[in-house]
């Protein structure tokens, strides 16, 4: 057992029912006690959808427990596909069912025979993975069911498109601002002059996914969510993938590169020609982003070397590691993600980067090394925006997990060279702006009171003199708490009860040296 | 008891609504001694964290003692692993009263909380309440039923020669000032009274209830669930209780049957009309005229016009979640709107006895007629239901809500009803407030043709 207050990935019948649900026309039936069909709330209040979401539970209740589910996943699966006719019946075993062990392949089984719609059981272990891993394995188990029915039937299609083309797996619901990331990408993509063959899940439709082989490769946006279904095709199809992701200017040009070299191996024979876009890449680099700009601007030039800690799920916290660090001179002293499975790719990512690596799934441990490092600005999850809060530091959002207010209606991708320019507004809004916070503090600050509040301390035997007071007044707000903890570090240290300027001046010297 | 020729219905049972754990949120801020430990799985701890939002920022007194594998195939001791737990909430928390919530998991693995329960009680010096309030058997507030029913077991027996003595302790500061207003009969009457009242409502709007029945001489000798642990009511013979909550049947039965109270039943004091009758019925109970409730009733319908006259005539939907369903429902009608259907997740006829008679006149006296009640409703088929009857509001959880303002039909999400303060007088204008909100909006705004904002219709 465990005592947890908070967790940052969900339980794994969520990642099943995420991409269940962001194909076209398929249904999921959980099997699930009354009360678990949470997924359908947040899918309709935080993405604010406007259709039933198709998911619904087939109930454990004592009767269940009593004589077993027997018909009554049948009779729902088959009910489900008399109503709405779904192409597909995903049947989602939860953390309940997995302890009742009742044959749900056999369930799903028979109600396939008597349904017109596909049955399939979701193969996922719930007390072995989380909500990410699930939603990996479900997409690749969904991909692998219809593309072998296909190849059994023989009518997938191997033949690749006359244009280079690529699949963008990994785009589904409740993935925070996947839909404005799935666009730039496709901008992205439409610049270079590829084709998208497939989007998947969000918005696909089954009866297509026969066509998914004739992408010239795969484009994995994040690594959490369709790296198997990569893997898998790459095996089946020598289907390359690229699984960079294009945040910030750097891994946006990589991803980019990667791109043409896969274009490349078809290119002489199907375009006459090599393609290159280092051009496009210049280009949009130094003018469609602004981020190179704002980077070498004097604005960015107050940044340098300011604090941040970074902490979030694999994909985002090491790619804003990298743009914090590379591309805008900031100092990570901590970098960290709650993906434990993906613990060795994030260190390497990561590595030299930032002081400390922190893979934990225990927000009190990010929120305790938060506080021992007192940064000037945080990036992480909703958790973590709390924790900024408490402790008065500002906090820019990365997903995920997250809250309604990061399903924005305006356009606000992280990907690609638009998401360059959102990402650097949001660091450069988190860290205290410059002058705002220089101008205030020579002039003695306009926040007066804050400074007296700060000054109770909790240290009974220290007494601040009006004079060491009203000096450290005049220190700038975002290094006065830490100044203050200094100094009455330093006077316990050499038993001074009563910290005069002389003392202060003293500390600052005592520890820098 | 008696019965109704009411028609009840009841579907299968296929319908949202909060899992019971949610009670915790109401009930650790409403005890502000307690902590609630949740023994169950990442699913559960996935619903508390969102279902809560915010709350779970403000250090709250809960959490999960998270099943893992281990815990489930028995390789660990479940004994000593809530023990170790229980210890570390002692020492962070230092609360008066550890409760344990047991959920579908618990359940299906046959932990044996209550059985587990007095030994690490014992060595900790904390008391241990537990209560099953699980998806298996309950649904959303009745989660609070089975605290408040765990609970009833842990109140002090009821003394009737230091009776005066526990009343006092309980603290009625101004019992004095009603002594010395009231005539010797009446102070006699006083003695007598030991009136318990069921249900977690915010302490503001139980000291407005408090002094209701103040006004007619009657003085409330404690709560279930009190405002701290250690200020449980006694219970016992000669003690009466009475329920503001209509999904309270556990608790008072549990009253009734292990701890030989009498109750009172009653309507529930939502609405206006609910409020007075509500406390007739405990008038009568204590053998007291009640004074001026009519004046009261009339007074507080007078305020309200402005809110009647938006939902006269109107149309409603209850999907049903959350068993406030009959007293909105009947409170509804009396304001003049139309019901269709009130789904419910369970009926307990014999609890919500008074409170069903009370439907049945209102509706005679509104003359409509008395709505169909659904049990265990089936949301996909009440959605076919409500496409054909299209009404003006559909009471509904937020996995429908937004999906049904896209067809064009107004909702109300119906679990501010179950925190938003709606009992007694004072509150009836929120409960008001709370249903013509959509129908204000919708006045407020000009979206010719906006009405149907569907991306396809795939659905009919």
């Amino acid at each position: 057992m465990k005592l947890a207050y908070w967790m940052y990935a969900g339980p794994a019948h969520i990642g099943t029912l995420r991409v269940a649900s962001s194909f076209k026309n398929v249904h999921a039936v959980m099997h699930a006690p009354l009360g678990d069909d949470y997924f359908n709330v947040m899918r309709s209040m935080l993405e604010r959808e406007r259709d039933f979401t198709p998911v619904t539970a087939s109930i454990v209740d004592r009767h269940v427990l009593a004589r077993g589910s027997q018909e009554k996943v049948a009779n729902n699966t088959n009910r489900k596909d008399e109503e709405q006719r779904p192409d597909l019946i995903v049947l989602t075993p939860t953390c309940t069912s997995s302890i009742l062990q009742e044959d749900l392949q056999n369930f799903a089984d028979r109600a396939s025979i008597s349904s017109m719609s596909d049955v399939i059981l979701a193969d996922v272990n719930y007390y072995r993975v989380n909500e990410l891993q699930a939603a990996d394995r479900t997409l690749e188990q969904i991909i692998r069911h219809y593309l072998t029915k296909a190849i059994g039937e023989g009518t997938l299609n191997r033949s690749i498109t006359d244009t280079p083309s690529a699949n963008i797996i990994g785009i589904f619901t409740l993935g925070s601002h996947n839909q404005h990331d799935c666009r730039e990408l496709k901008r992205l993509l439409q610049g270079l002059g590829i084709l998208i063959n497939q989007i998947i899940p969000e918005g696909g439709s089954l009866r297509d996914l026969i066509d998914l082989p004739r992408a010239w490769s795969n484009i994995i946006p994040y690594r959490e969510v369709g790296l198997m279904t990569a893997n898998f095709l790459e095996k089946e199809f020598g289907m390359p993938y690229v699984s960079i992701t294009p945040v910030g200017l750097l891994d946006t040009a990589e991803f980019i590169g990667q791109i043409e070299k896969y274009i490349n191996i078809w290119a002489p024979v199907l375009l006459q020609g090599k393609v290159n876009y280092e051009s496009y890449v210049i280009n949009q680099t130094k003018f469609v982003s602004q981020a190179a700009w704002f980077s070498k601007s004097i604005d960015c030039q107050n940044l340098t070397g300011k604090e941040a800690v970074v902490s979030g799920d694999a994909t985002h916290a090491s790619s804003i590691t990298k743009i914090l660090v590379k591309e805008m001179g900031i100092r990570v002293r901590c970098s960290g993600t709650y993906c434990r499975h993906d613990n060795e790719w994030f260190n390497e990512q990561v590595q030299g980067l930032c002081d400390e690596v922190l893979v934990t799934e225990d927000h009190t441990e990010v929120g305790d090394a938060t506080a021992r490092i007192e940064p000037s600005a945080i990036f992480g999850t909703q958790m973590e925006r709390h924790t900024g809060k408490r402790i008065n530091i500002p906090c820019g959002v990365i997903p995920s997990p997250v809250h309604i207010q990061n399903f924005p209606l305006g356009y606000r991708p992280f990907l690609g060279y638009e998401g360059t320019n959102q990402i650097a507004d949001s660091v450069y809004n988190s860290f205290n702006p410059g002058m705002e916070d220089y101008l205030p503090d020579v002039f003695g600050g306009h926040d007066t009171k804050e400074v007296v509040t700060k000054l109770l301390s909790n240290e009974k035997d220290l007494e601040w003199t009006t004079e060491s007071q009203l000096e450290l007044s005049k220190i700038p707000g975002f290094v006065r708490g830490k100044i203050k903890k200094n100094t009455e570090m330093f006077a316990k240290q050499n038993n001074i009860s009563i910290i005069t300027i002389d003392v202060m001046y003293a500390a600052k010297e005592g520890l820098s040296s | 008891m008696k019965t109704l020729d009411t028609t009840f219905e009841c579907e299968t049972g296929n319908y949202h609504t909060f899992c019971p754990i949610s009670c915790v949120a109401r009930l650790y801020q409403k005890i502000e001694d307690s902590f609630f430990l949740v023994v169950g799985t990442k699913t559960c701890g996935y619903f508390l964290q969102n279902a809560l939002g915010v709350m779970i920022f403000a250090e709250p007194r809960y959490a999960m003692a998270e099943l893992e594998e281990g815990d489930i195939s028995a390789q660990l001791n479940d004994q000593e692993e809530l023990k170790r737990i229980c210890i570390k909430i002692k020492r962070d928390r230092n609360p008066s009263v550890i409760i344990w919530i047991g959920t579908c998991t618990t359940e299906i693995i046959k932990m044996d909380l209550e059985g587990i329960a007095p030994k690490p009680e014992k060595e900790l010096g904390v008391p241990i309440v537990v209560a099953r309030a699980n998806g298996l058997d309950y649904a959303f507030t009745q989660g609070e039923d089975t605290v408040s029913a765990a609970m009833a077991h842990r109140c002090p027996k009821l003394n009737n020669t230091i009776n005066q003595n526990t009343k006092s302790t309980i603290g009625n500061t101004d019992e004095s000032e009603t002594r010395t207003g009231s005539s010797d009969f009446e102070e006699r009457k006083l003695e007598n009274q030991n009136l318990v009242l069921l249900g977690s409502l915010p302490s503001n709007v139980a000291s407005q209830l408090n002094l209701e029945l103040k006004r007619q001489s009657i003085n409330v000798s404690g709560w279930l669930p009190p405002q701290k642990y250690t200020q449980l009511p006694s219970l016992g013979e000669g003690v009466y209780a009475c329920g503001v909550n209509p999904f309270l049947s556990r608790t008072a039965t549990t009253l009734m049957r292990r701890r030989k109270c009498h109750l009172i039943g009653a309507p529930f004091p939502i609405g206006p009309d609910g409020t007075r009758a509500w406390i007739e019925k405990i008038c009568y109970a204590f053998g007291l005229n009640p004074q001026g409730l009519k004046e009261r009733e009339e007074q507080i319908w007078k305020g309200l016009t402005e809110y009647t006259t938006l939902v006269n005539g109107k149309s409603v939907f209850f999907m049903g979640d959350n068993l406030l369903e009959i007293s909105l429902a009947r409170f509804l009608i009396r304001c003049g709107m139309i019901v269709y259907e009130i789904g419910i997740p369970y009926m307990d006829k014999r609890y919500q006895a008074a409170e069903l008679s009370l439907s049945k006149s209102t509706c005679k006296s509104m003359n409509t007629p008395m709505p169909r009640i659904v049990e265990k409703p089936d949301n996909y088929n009440q959605v076919q239901r409500m496409h054909e009857l299209k009404p003006d509001l559909a009471i509904t959880g937020m996995a429908h809500a937004n999906p049904l303002e896209a067809r064009g039909i107004d909702t109300k999400w119906s679990v501010e009803f179950t925190f938003a303060q709606i009992h007694g007088f004072t509150n009836a204008r929120d409960v008001l407030e709370l249903v013509t909100r959509p129908l204000r909006r919708n006045r407020g705004l000009s979206l010719p043709g906006w009405n149907n904002l569907l991306k396809q219709t795939i659905y009919d």
